[in-house]
């Protein structure tokens, strides 16, 4: 089991580590080989572009899919044998919006604490003090139909933050968001790491969503090209910054910024 | 906008759930079904029109063409209003049963579903869960169904509406299982409407539900054959009985066994690590 240094220096087994995980749909190989560690109280980007398999990935990561060669552990723990305490580890906000419309912002939270074990009551206080911190109080009995995308995505986060996971993976969470609705999550989501130590694994296909300290994993096509600190895949590559080095390596001209879409 | 999810820096978490914990698992999928049916009232009034207008319209009109001769569980003749009731009751548990494969499949294509198969909790107990919401749902609308017939002449004795509970629980169980193992087989919303001509209507019409089983023998030997291989015939049947406060053993033993059966696909067919959603990975689609 791969163990890693916390942002505090202390020895922690990997918040995630995925190792030699392969996946097909038929004949249409879509990930190979994938191996990588996330440290625990990390910012870790998964760069992509669409298709490059990092939906498959988050699919086989919280056991949507089987994984059917290669292992992943989140915290120790074999997603594929223990997915019941790998995935109470794990929070997850979908790319797709996965709110039922029909119900209200407080019916759809205490469904999630529901399927987590978590009371009515423990799951009330937790709610209310989520929305709170995202100004969302007033919305609690509201019908999720009628928020705007930037509110769903946010009530989302705050579902996957509900049953207390130390690790968050967000599968391109700001897309289709307007500017500021994007640079909020995304400044929010980088807090929690450092407010509460939580390891966050963000998928994006928007480069200028990542920052020199972050530690990014870079796919294409399904093969890992570059693992590290953003610094260093700069530096190896013999690149000037990030979108550069992202360039050279999956030989795009293009590369998506924020707004963009490909 | 500012989150903190916990107390403090990444928190210990115990191994396991505790039987309490299963138990709101289980009362948060009641809940949440309960919700949708309540949100959708015009499905509510479907599922009583239709056996209804059986009731008033169908009923009425062939009870003099149709005689029923007196058949276990009845002690005498009985109008043909009373004798496609318990029919009748299971059209609803099978529709419904049809309804829940139906919203499992709308459920995954909104991803609603993935919210359910993320759950730490064992994939066999989130279905379970699934399931009884489903049954519990359709046996409200059978006893909305069996009040208003009361008031239509349909008087079954009322010790029968007690017995008739677990009789209407197991066939529920079981027609819901096949509607989730359906459902684990269907890849579009659009496909459903097979599901209405291919099975629906087929195991509804070849059964006991609007006719004896002998007349249908008397009529045709192999729809009599295809009848008696129908699980929904033994569904009906063992309401039928239930209703008059009588157990039908034979279909007893054969309703749990189909639901074992059912419901034991069902969940090897959500199961990512073996079962079709698997194959259909294998193929391309989506889950």
């Amino acid at each position: 089991m791969q163990h890693v240094k916390a942002n505090d220096g202390v020895s922690l087994p990997a918040a995630l580590d995925v190792s030699g995980v392969n996946h097909s749909y038929g004949q249409k190989q879509v990930l190979s080989d994938i191996s990588f560690s996330i440290a625990p109280q990390r910012f870790t980007v998964l760069l992509g572009l669409n298709g490059a398999g990092k939906t498959t990935l988050f699919s086989l990561i919280s056991h949507l899919y089987n994984t059917r060669h290669g292992t992943i552990r989140i915290f120790g723990h074999d997603v594929g044998r223990e997915p019941g305490e790998a995935l109470r580890r794990l929070g997850i906000v979908f790319q797709a919006r996965t709110l039922d419309l029909d119900l209200s912002v407080y019916q759809n939270l205490s469904y999630h604490a529901s399927l987590h074990g978590i009371g009515r009551r423990e799951a009330l206080s937790r709610i209310k003090s989520l929305l709170a911190q995202i100004d969302m109080s007033e919305r609690l009995y509201d019908k999720a139909r009628s928020l705007s995308g930037g509110q769903m995505r946010r009530i989302e986060i705050a579902r996957a933050l509900l049953h207390r996971p130390p690790l968050l993976l967000l599968d391109e969470a700001t897309v289709g968001l307007d500017i500021r609705s994007r640079a909020e999550i995304l400044a929010t989501i980088r807090k929690l790491v450092i407010t509460d130590g939580i390891s966050v694994f963000w998928a994006t296909h928007l480069i200028d969503e990542v920052e020199e300290t972050d530690h990014v994993i870079i796919l294409d096509k399904g093969r890992v090209l570059a693992d590290g600190r953003v610094d260093d895949v700069v530096r190896s590559c013999g690149a000037s910054s990030i979108r550069e080095a992202f360039a050279t390596l999956t030989g795009v001209a293009s590369v998506p910024a924020g707004g963009e879409s490909r | 906008m500012t989150l903190q999810s916990a107390t403090g820096p990444v928190p210990t978490i115990e191994r396991g759930f505790s039987a309490r914990q299963y138990l709101v698992c289980l009362k948060g999928i009641l809940i949440r079904e309960g919700l949708r049916f309540l949100n959708q009232r015009e499905r509510f009034i479907s599922s009583l029109v239709r056996p209804l207008l059986w009731l008033f319209v169908f009923a009425a009109g062939f009870r003099q063409v149709l005689g029923v001769s007196i058949i276990p569980p009845y002690k005498t003749y009985v109008l043909y209003e009373v004798y496609i009731t318990p029919g009748l009751c299971g059209m609803i548990l099978l529709f419904s049963g049809m309804q829940s494969s139906l919203s499992m499949v709308y459920d995954r294509e909104m991803g609603n579903m993935r919210t359910l198969l993320v759950s730490p909790f064992p994939r066999w107990f989130l279905l379970v869960s699934k399931l009884l919401a489903g049954v519990t749902v359709s046996i409200m609308q059978v006893y909305a169904f069996l009040a208003i017939a009361w008031f239509w002449g349909v008087k079954p004795p009322w010790t029968g509406y007690f017995m008739v509970l677990p009789a209407l629980f197991l066939s529920g169980m079981m027609l819901c299982s096949l509607g989730m193992l359906l459902s684990s087989m269907i890849k579009q919303l659009e496909n459903f409407a097979g599901i209405m001509n291919f099975v629906i209507f087929p195991m509804y019409f070849a059964s006991p539900a609007l006719y004896p089983l002998w007349r249908i023998q008397e009529s045709s030997p192999l729809l009599h054959k295809i009848c008696l291989a129908n699980p929904f015939t033994y569904a009906v049947e063992l309401i039928r009985f239930a209703l008059y406060g009588q157990v039908d053993w034979g279909s007893l033993m054969l309703v749990v066994a189909f639901t074992i059966v059912f419901l034991g696909g069902a969940v090897l067919a959500y199961d990512p690590s073996i079962g079709l959603l698997s194959r259909k990975q294998d193929t391309g689609g989506n889950a």
